[in-house]
């Protein structure tokens, strides 16, 4: 019997003064990574320091969206969901959930693509992955 | 300088309560640093060291230090990396002995998540305020048993871990919690029983989880003279180890733990090698916990866990590495979702000789235990300790 995502309400998210670019971009629908420009180097989450270096030469970049999945679990609660790491193109494993498919039907190794689904209250939607 | 057997651990006590109904948490604090005072044969005011964590109520020790009366302080470390916290504070009473910071220190761990009907593993939730990984990861519903599972998936993708083989880990905790008058699962379970209960979160289910506990546990250790001075067993600190994992920027890999960097400081230290632990005591939130620590503590290559444990490996008596003889977080108890303490508690047991007899290991002299706290899936913490009979 197939698992359909459920309609979850997602918690709003707490915005600070550091990561609010990064959700401004959300709401237009682009989803950025971080950028070490000491390094050359993409991290996740978004902050604004290196991971690399702890310097603060650091820049939010456009990523293109599309990556696998690299693990991922199917929360087996009333409202099903399917927590994953989804390792995006650009080489960086981002926490997230797979939606708007049979959560049954999800494998590592699958081709996914960025969605961005409201969140509760007025605040920026999540980041979320669904099959390509 | 090596500080290895600069401490011996002099007494150690489990609280039996498994639901706290009518006790509040600063009160198990004292019945179990009571218990554990009594244990070694000391009294409150030799205790010149204290430690706890963040889940003792108040800032830091100050509450419960003034609860306690303790008022000969002159260290104190309230540092907090979850469940593996009462392993790493071992290392770290070792180093204050060592150099004379503090003669007798006290650790102590109390909570009733259970009175408090808590939903440990199942729901959200924030280790703080303003925590910069939070608005990356609470949206997603990040509960402690789906950051675990994420380990598991991946682990069986990469070497071919089944659930039958996770499932021998809980079977292997239920033969010893048999024994065990206090322990909530005490019933023998099968492969079966496991695989086919519930499932939580995928690969795990409902048997590859621990339970929620209240209760707690203290631990105290001494300077070598005073513990000579007493009428317990001697039990020596012999090495420690440190270390957190986190998710490297993004670049994390699951199939390993904190445990690859802890274990092997603290076997150094100690100048032994895994092929010489004759029991150890290995955190057990989940099932996929002990896996994939074993591997990384060394008793097995890395991938070959499944195997490892299998077939009853686990089982004293029966299998090459008895662990968790006292039925541990799958069988026994999870005091304040926090595990680390009984780690070294039964640890302490075996090395007196004083574990069930079903279980005991004879002639057990030397023992590990290794915590993990967080969570295995996203950020932990890893202590390990070795520990000896003289």
């Amino acid at each position: 019997m197939p698992t359909p995502a459920s309609n979850r309400a997602i918690p709003a998210i707490q915005v600070d003064p550091t990561n609010k670019p990064y959700f401004d971009a959300a709401r237009e629908g682009r989803l950025l990574i971080g950028l070490c420009k000491d390094t050359g180097k993409h991290f996740w989450y978004p902050r604004g320091c290196s991971p690399f270096t702890l310097s603060n030469n650091v820049e939010l970049v456009e990523a293109k969206g599309i990556g696998t999945v690299y693990t991922y679990t199917v929360m087996r609660t009333k409202e099903p969901y399917c927590v994953a790491y989804v390792e995006l193109d650009e080489g960086v494993r981002v926490f997230t959930n797979i939606v708007d498919c049979d959560l049954d039907t999800v494998r590592i190794g699958q081709k996914v693509k960025v969605v961005f689904k409201p969140t509760q209250g007025d605040g920026p939607p999540a980041t979320m992955f669904t099959p390509v | 300088m090596s500080i290895s057997g600069k401490a011996y651990i002099v007494g150690a006590y489990e609280h039996p309560t498994r639901k706290a109904d009518n006790t509040s948490v600063a009160q198990l604090h004292a019945e179990v640093a009571y218990g554990a005072l009594q244990d070694a044969g000391l009294t409150k005011d030799d205790i010149d060291g204290y430690f706890c964590t963040g889940a003792a109520p108040g800032l830091g020790p100050l509450n419960m230090a003034d609860y306690l009366g303790l008022t000969k302080l002159r260290h104190l470390d309230s540092t907090d990396v979850g469940g593996s916290s009462y392993v790493l504070h071992v290392g770290h009473a070792l180093e204050a002995i060592a150099l004379g910071k503090c003669n007798v220190a006290l650790v102590t761990l109390a909570g009733r998540p259970r009175a408090e009907a808590m939903a440990t593993g199942t729901a959200p939730r924030s280790w703080g305020v303003n925590v910069p990984d939070d608005p990356f990861e609470i949206p997603y519903g990040r509960t402690v048993a789906n950051a675990y599972a994420l380990c598991a998936m991946r682990h069986m993708y990469e070497f071919g871990t089944t659930s039958e083989q996770l499932a021998w880990i809980k079977v292997a905790a239920s033969h010893h919690a048999q024994y065990n008058p206090h322990a909530m699962l005490p019933k023998v379970v099968t492969v079966e029983d496991v695989v086919n209960s519930p499932m939580i979160s995928d690969p795990l289910h409902r048997l590859d989880c621990c339970v929620i506990s209240d209760g707690g546990g203290a631990l105290i250790l001494a300077r070598p003279e005073i513990a000579k001075s007493l009428k317990r067993p001697l039990v020596k600190v012999k090495g420690h180890g440190e270390a957190t994992k986190n998710q490297a920027a993004g670049y994390t890999d699951l199939t390993y733990s904190g445990a690859r960097f802890s274990g092997p400081r603290a076997f150094e230290e100690a100048g032994v090698t895994p092929k010489d632990i004759q029991y150890a005591s290995i955190y057990d939130s989940f099932t996929i916990t002990v896996l994939i620590q074993l591997e990384d503590l060394g008793f097995c290559e890395k991938g070959q866990g499944g195997k490892f444990v299998a077939d009853g490996n686990l089982i004293s008596g029966v299998g090459k590495l008895p662990f968790n003889t006292d039925g541990g977080g799958l069988c026994n108890n999870h005091p304040a979702n926090r595990g680390g303490m009984t780690k070294v508690i039964e640890a302490v047991r075996q090395l007196r000789g004083e574990a069930h007899p079903k279980v005991q290991v004879p002639g057990c002299t030397l023992a590990l235990a290794h915590g993990t706290g967080g969570l295995l899936g996203t950020r932990h913490g890893s202590a390990t300790v070795i520990l000896e009979r003289e």
